[in-house]
């Protein structure tokens, strides 16, 4: 490729320099999607960070079997012990060990959080793909409406709702998923207005095609690259939203062995010089998030151009 | 300045050889190329894509990207190496003894600095204080022909035309009269009569500083009115090169041959003959060749050609060809047959599509846009109707409402066989779907990305015949064959293919549902010249086999008069001309069209008396009071073209214009050029 | 010009009620009959009835809407239950400290951003750039209430340097306060770098790579002229909108922060409403929020289309 052309012609671009006459490759079929992931493969950042995924994963998966102890075993005699041989990271308040609640703790919040933002960017698709190709009165009043929503921050939203319906893993992933929405369907309204423009869809149009198969079987695949962005990025979201959550003890409830709750209840004990049943769960989530996060930015450099 | 260097020439590359790096590995652009331009001579670049000519010119600015790099050769502007420079020097040599002009002018100046910030900058840059830079500023750009240049300095580039962004593009790189002037497209994307002035100005410019062009095109009809000599690239190689009345007369290399054959000229139609075409593909960019370069593609090829790569001979004077058989080249076999599409055998037919009365107007906050007004004609089965005019000329929306895209206003005709169709397409049956098709200028744009060949088309059969299964399975292969489209490649993607391919796969998917009228919207404007011919053969023996109507939109005089059997003439929504291309083609003809023909360089290889239209197109938002082509109109009469719009008229028999003048008047005033106009470019309610 | 500004209140006066609608129909969906609550549960049922009548939750919801819009409009937002003051009294210092708090983080994150970002954008490739990009990517992922664990634990609790609380005492001078919402807003200026920097960077990444730049580069302008004349004022522009954006989740992270630190501040004052099923705190103290943010953005987007050309003067005529 000519470094000094533009990369691929936008819609209804006149570009005079055409790309050259390459006899096509029958077999090269899979190859722009071979490369797209080849790319990831080699991105460093994108390898730490499924790695560390993967890790919490296996715990995630296997955390009972792994774990020293019952995470849910209380020992009043031993609480508050600090980290030793016997427990690497100590024992919290009730006495239990805080490595085993850590490794357990990954299960609720890597169910929670993915069913959400899968959740969310269902329907923040199909808002983003009505708005984005119907525009007029549709988008006026349906972007006014997120517009409103998107005022409020997510925590407070989340909050609220939360509060309203109570506290559960179920409340959550509907919340969460609600409130992510309204900002998926404002990425995906984009990457649609941009597309709506090529001339297949002119060109669908002229065989009087459904609304709906232009929309879904058209459109909908050359946007799945910006949709499949957004999720991995709205997963790191997620899950920072939710241990958030359960740190203000919204989320997911104790006695379960989230992180999140586990600061929430240990928190006060910081200034008494009990550091470990609060910094290694903060670990956790620092890790976990960043490990998604960096994954997140893997896929976006790899899929930027869908 | 020592003598040497006084005389030394402008620009002078030796055995230049030039690569990028792409996923790790090595690939030659450039593959030693070796010309000079002399002090105050112009020389033009010739060659299609990926040829490597922009990196030619980048190259002599020792501006490559960050993943090229100069393998051998050397670069001497003025007398100096530049390769030999350090920073300093070659900034110092960007200011005060080279150029550049390119493609995209708006986008080539600063959206955010004033016009006239960005051109002091220049005269700033060689040592001028604040003051003197703006003052020889304002001087620079009224030398570019900029009527009121106080205000053009205050304003943003997002405000000003194409045209006017050019000028001032061109005002900032004379502006320290430099030695080198690099061109690289510099009117792509301008209307016609907006490429003719500026093409006219750095003609001009030229003269009056005595600076060497080097002028990097695809249009050789452009270097035959700007340059003095030429030199054609193809795979990073100078293949011929030499005075370009030479090589225009006496080509000596088969690419040369091939591409001149390729482009319609002399006035040729399709009834005459089939246009030649260049066999194979344009090597990719960066590809190991042994040999000669065009070996692959050469009628002429023998073992030698592909053993030995010739040197440049010299075929006469200043002339050289790189090619072992060079005094046969005009020998060179026709790659296409030679014989033409017939003529459709009847002619008086009802007419497929009529309009009559269309107008369109669109509705923006604060002001109306009149895109269409009062268009009327009829198409006939099996013919091509031509439709011609520059932007704001309305050209698409008056294709978009055929279609039934855009809806026209109330009162607008426009029938199929004989029945009204219904504005919109949602509303048409799939008889009428299926009988009005399209085929786009951009064929990245017009397939769907994530489909297969199979899928575009079978889906266009499924939907506009109803086809399915075996039956379906038929149809799509006889389809290809038809569009000479490999079946074997049908699972492909659209990016796996050429820019010829991917049209073809376009124009069966417009041929599915048997339609009774295509449109072309600039279908080949998007592909090499090479490219170009096929597919207009193709259009062309589709048409003669299939008895389809065409409504042929395109900018490309020749193309046009050479597909075409009728010409309509747009300006700013209104018919201006319409008949028989040949009638439209010659005098007497609308003004329009007279100085439209004008501008193009070497349209026909006949001399046409110059004219130039002054100012730019009006804004269709505020069309201009009576006739709306009188504020340009060089054969204005008076008052009597500002006050009332004229009709359509018949002049001559199937002949029509809208012009206050009859058609005795008009053949007696074209034998001459117009007198000019005042320079000023007069608002629509002005009168000179 | 006038017209865009306009055009733009009126539409962010319209985004502004609906929200206030959304937050009405919100805070009612919170379970707990008001006057039961205040009561307790073994109050006798007609004197709930009665408490509520005075407070007027037993009216329709259109009028109890009506009421607390028109209240709210003229500085009259009721009377808080929790903490039996007038709503306004509560918001007021809390409006004042979390602004200081916001402040305080904004007037670090912004200028650290922006030249982190076009830094990072100029080493585009190279270890500067991958440091600046991976680490702002990290820090921002991280959850506040992590960093506040963290940076507790090492700068007060074991370095002893700063305040566990953000809370100065009373009457402190302006280096005392400061130093008490340093760690506070540290943990938002985390946060938020990773964002803006990112803007930033994309920003003059796609300046660099313009056609203009490379026209300053042909004229002969030296390289620190062309980024600092040409690039620079186009790279900026959409950081700016970014910026803006950044509120709402600087706001979020006020809940946060201000909990933690155990900070009288809006954040908490939400979170206490929440807690508490303070409807009338809850209510307005959420509407101010929303308004802070839309004021923020309308601000930004006026701010943009007075920096940006071709919208302050209209297209090509």
């Amino acid at each position: 490729m000519d470094p000094q052309q533009p990369a691929g012609a936008g819609p209804g671009t006149a570009t005079v320099t055409a790309p050259p006459e390459i006899p096509a490759r029958a077999d090269e079929a899979r190859q722009a999607r071979r490369e797209q992931f080849r790319l990831l493969w080699r991105s460093k950042t994108f390898i730490a960070g499924a790695l560390i995924l993967g890790f919490w994963v296996i715990c995630a998966i296997f955390g009972e079997v792994i774990a020293p102890d019952d995470p849910f075993a209380t020992d009043p005699l031993n609480d508050l012990a600090a980290p030793s041989g016997d427990h690497w990271f100590g024992t919290d308040r009730l006495g239990r060990d805080v490595l085993s609640r850590v490794i357990v703790g990954a299960q609720d919040i890597l169910i929670v959080a993915p069913l959400a933002t899968l959740l969310g960017t269902a329907l923040g698709t199909v808002l983003g793909l009505l708005t984005g190709y119907f525009r007029g009165a549709v988008d006026d009043v349906l972007s006014r409406i997120i517009d409103a929503f998107l005022a409020l921050p997510v925590i407070i939203v989340g909050l609220m709702a939360i509060v309203a319906l109570g506290p559960s893993n179920v409340t959550v992933i509907f919340v969460i998923g609600l409130v992510f929405a309204p900002v998926i369907a404002r990425t995906v309204r984009a990457a649609v207005l941009t597309e709506r423009e090529f001339e297949y869809v002119a060109a669908a149009r002229l065989r009087n095609e459904h609304t709906a198969y232009i929309m879904f079987a058209e459109i909908l695949p050359n946007v799945s690259g910006p949709i499949l962005v957004e999720f991995t990025v709205r997963l790191g979201y997620a899950i920072f939203t939710i241990a958030t959550l359960s740190f203000l003890g919204l989320g997911i409830q104790p006695p379960a062995p989230d992180w999140g709750v586990q600061i929430f209840e240990q928190y006060g004990l910081i200034s008494g010089g009990y550091w470990w049943p609060v910094l290694f769960p903060a670990l956790a989530i620092a890790s976990l998030v960043v490990a998604v996060n960096l994954m997140a930015d893997g896929v976006t450099q790899a899929f930027e151009r869908g | 300045m020592t003598t040497a260097t006084a005389t030394a020439p402008a620009l002078e590359l030796s055995d230049l050889e030039v690569a990028y790096r792409v996923r790790g590995v090595w690939r030659p652009v450039l593959r030693g190329i070796s010309f000079s331009i002399a002090q105050g001579e112009s020389y033009g670049l010739v060659g299609e894509s990926g040829c490597g000519k922009s990196t030619a010119a980048f190259a002599a600015l020792r501006f490559l990207a960050r993943n090229g790099r100069v393998m051998n050769g050397s670069i001497h502007v003025g007398g100096e190496d530049l390769l030999a420079m350090d920073e300093t020097g070659v900034r110092r040599l960007r200011t005060t003894k080279t150029a550049m002009v390119y493609q995209n002018p708006t986008s080539a100046l600063n959206p955010s600095i004033r016009i006239g910030d960005q051109v002091a900058e220049v005269f700033a840059i060689a040592g001028a204080g604040e003051k003197e830079a703006t003052e020889r500023a304002h001087e620079m750009l009224r030398k570019v022909q900029i009527a009121d240049p106080a205000s053009v300095m205050q304003r943003y580039p997002h405000q000003l035309s194409g045209g006017m962004n050019q000028r001032v593009v061109i005002a900032m790189a004379l502006a320290n009269d430099p030695t080198l002037l690099i061109l690289d497209e510099p009117t792509t994307g301008l209307d016609a009569t907006v490429e003719a002035e500026v093409l006219d100005l750095v003609a001009a410019l030229r003269a009056e500083f005595d600076t060497s062009l080097l002028f990097i095109t695809h249009n050789l009809e452009v270097v035959a009115k700007m340059c003095d000599r030429l030199g054609v690239l193809y795979a990073g190689r100078i293949v011929e090169e030499g005075p370009v009345r030479e090589v225009f007369d006496n080509p000596r290399h088969p690419y040369t041959v091939g591409l001149f054959r390729c482009i319609p000229r002399g006035g040729i139609r399709k009834y005459d003959q089939q246009l030649d075409t260049i066999p194979g593909f344009l090597p990719q960019l960066g590809a190991e060749l042994e040999g000669c370069v065009f070996t692959d593609r050469c009628g002429l090829a023998q073992d030698v050609c592909r053993q030995q790569e010739p040197p440049l001979y010299e075929v006469g004077e200043g002339h050289r060809s790189r090619c072992h058989f060079h005094e046969r080249a005009h020998e060179l076999p026709r790659a296409t047959a030679a014989e033409a599409v017939k003529r459709p055998s009847t002619e008086a037919e009802d007419p497929v599509v009529r309009t009559e009365g269309i107008r369109k107007t669109f509705h923006q906050e604060g002001h109306d846009i009149h895109a269409l007004a009062d268009i009327s004609f009829a198409l006939k089965p099996g013919e091509t109707l031509g439709l011609v005019g520059e932007s704001g000329s309305g050209k698409t929306t008056l294709a978009r409402t055929l279609l039934g895209l855009t809806a026209p206003d109330e009162g607008s005709v426009v029938e199929l066989d004989g029945r009204q169709l219904a504005p919109g397409i949602r509303k048409r049956d799939r008889e009428q779907v299926r009988a009005l098709q399209i085929v786009f200028q951009n064929p990245d744009s017009a397939l769907n990305r994530r489909f297969s060949i199979h899928r575009i088309i079978a889906r266009a059969l499924t939907l506009l015949r109803g086809d399915r299964g075996e039956e379906l399975e038929n149809r799509l292969r006889d389809l290809a064959h038809s569009v000479r489209f490999d079946v074997r490649l049908i699972q492909a993607r659209p990016a796996q293919l050429s820019g010829g391919l991917k049209q073809r796969v376009a124009i069966a998917r417009a041929f599915a549902g048997d339609p009774r009228v295509v449109v072309c919207d600039e279908p080949t404007s998007a592909l090499d010249v090479s490219v170009q011919a096929a597919i207009l053969n193709l259009l062309a023996e589709l048409q003669a086999n299939e008895g389809v109507a065409y409504l042929f939109i395109s900018h490309d005089l020749g193309v046009v008069r050479y597909l075409s059997d009728r010409i309509a003439v747009l300006y700013l929504g209104r018919l201006m001309e319409f008949g028989e291309a040949d009638e439209v083609y010659n005098a007497p003809q609308h003004p329009y069209t007279e100085a439209l023909l004008s501008s193009v360089p070497g349209a026909e290889g006949e001399e046409r008396p110059r004219i130039r239209l002054q100012g730019d197109i009006p804004s269709a938002a505020d069309p201009p009071s009576g006739c709306v082509f009188h504020t340009r109109c060089p054969r204005y009469i008076g008052d009597i073209c500002r006050d009332q719009e004229p009709e359509l008229k018949e002049v001559e028999p199937g002949h029509f214009w809208r012009c206050h003048y009859s058609a005795e008047e008009l053949r007696e005033l074209q034998k001459t050029a117009p007198p000019g106009r005042p320079a000023a470019a007069p608002a629509p309610e002005d009168e000179p | 010009m006038a017209r865009f500004i306009a055009k733009r209140v009126l539409l962010g006066l319209i985004t502004l009620w609906l929200l206030s609608v959304l937050i009405f129909l919100l805070a009612q969906v919170l379970p707990g009959d008001v006057g039961r609550r205040i009561l307790g549960p073994f109050a006798d049922q007609k004197a709930v009835d009665a408490l509520n009548h005075e407070l007027g939750t037993d009216r329709s919801l259109l009028a109890q809407y009506g009421d607390w819009i028109g209240g709210f409009v003229t500085g009259d937002m009721g009377e808080s239950l929790a903490f039996r003051r007038p709503v306004d009294d509560v918001i007021g210092p809390a409006l004042v400290n979390s602004a200081k708090l916001a402040l305080l983080a904004f007037v670090i994150v912004v200028p650290l951003a922006i030249v982190g970002g076009v830094y990072a954008a100029l080493k585009e490739g190279r270890p500067a750039d991958r440091v600046i990009s991976v680490g702002g990517i990290s820090a921002t992922a991280i959850p506040e209430f992590v960093w506040a664990v963290v940076l507790i634990l090492v700068f007060a609790l074991t370095l002893d340097l700063l305040p566990v609380t953000a809370q100065a005492p009373p009457e402190s001078g302006f280096f005392t306060q400061l130093k008490y919402l340093l760690l506070p807003a540290l943990c938002l200026v985390f946060v938020l770098f990773g964002y803006i920097s990112r803007m930033a960077r994309a920003g003059t990444i796609e300046s660099l790579d313009s056609d203009y730049t490379r026209t300053a580069i042909i004229k002969g302008l030296p390289r620190r002229t062309v980024i600092r004349r040409h690039v620079l004022r186009n790279s900026l522009l959409p950081t700016i909108a970014v910026v803006a954006t950044q509120i709402g989740y600087l706001i979020g992270g006020l809940v946060v922060i201000e909990v933690i630190f155990n900070y009288n501040g809006i954040g908490q004052a939400l979170f206490d409403g929440l807690q508490q099923k303070d409807f009338p705190l809850l209510q307005s103290t959420v509407l101010i929020v929303g308004i802070v943010y839309l004021v923020a953005t309308l601000l930004a987007d006026i701010l943009y289309s007075l920096l940006n050309p071709r919208l302050r003067l209209g297209a090509a005529e």
